[in-house]
């Protein structure tokens, strides 16, 4: 399952979704807004996605995990601004083993970062800041 | 033809709103449209030439060829996660 939303991420609904009962084990990665970004204070991040293709990719990933390892995995992105504390983003595979559940779930989550049209914006106390790849520009 | 233009990131800062409406000579490919906005808003110009871009919202190449209607989506690099 895929979830783009501007709702608080509940991760047990990632969880609900891929489990089943031959599954012995799954891995999760719950991504939360930290208070600061190389040397920087962060107070809080917007995310800005392209929706339509970003649910198209969530959901390319999710059948690839599926393709490779044979695995179930849901992921949940929110977007908008997120305070310093609350859940920007969840992958949970689940698995009978747990060697190719760490796999995959890290395969998906460095993929999405990489592959999937969303970008954060940094509240700083000095000010804006785009993210874009390494780089940080000044946001207006 | 006339197609349209979506930014996102720090693109949207630069002209100042999420999408334009593009006109353009038939036959038009992703690179003529990146040519027509980098003509209008020079401060595009060097950025779209190394910019992923997506056509109904599917990624694409400067090679895609446009068709009336499309969406040209210019994306920088992501940072979702």
């Amino acid at each position: 399952m895929v979830l783009l939303t501007t709702e608080p991420l509940q991760p047990q609904q990632a969880v609900e979704a891929v489990m089943t009962d031959s599954d012995g084990a799954y891995v999760q990665f719950v991504g939360v807004v930290r208070d600061h970004s190389k040397g920087r204070s962060v107070t809080g991040l917007e995310y800005q996605v392209y929706a339509p293709m970003a649910v198209a990719q969530l959901e390319k990933l999710v059948a690839e995990v599926k393709a490779r390892w044979g695995l179930a995995c849901a992921i949940l992105h929110r977007y908008g601004f997120i305070p310093v504390g609350e859940t920007a983003v969840v992958v949970c595979v689940a698995s009978s083993h747990r060697a190719e559940a760490f796999d995959a779930c890290r395969w998906a989550i460095d993929t999405l970062k990489a592959d999937v049209p969303i970008w954060k914006k940094e509240f700083c106390p000095d000010g804006t800041f785009w993210i874009e790849g390494d780089e940080a520009i000044t946001a207006q | 033809m006339t197609i349209r233009a979506l930014f996102f990131g720090h693109y949207r800062d630069i002209v100042s709103s999420g999408e334009r409406e593009l006109t353009l000579d038939v036959p038009a490919t992703v690179a003529d449209a990146a040519a027509a906005l980098a003509a209008s808003e020079p401060r595009l110009a060097d950025l779209l030439s190394r910019t992923r871009v997506a056509v109904g919202a599917d990624f694409a190449t400067a090679e895609t060829p446009l068709k009336d209607g499309d969406e040209l989506a210019f994306l920088p690099p992501m940072s979702g996660g």
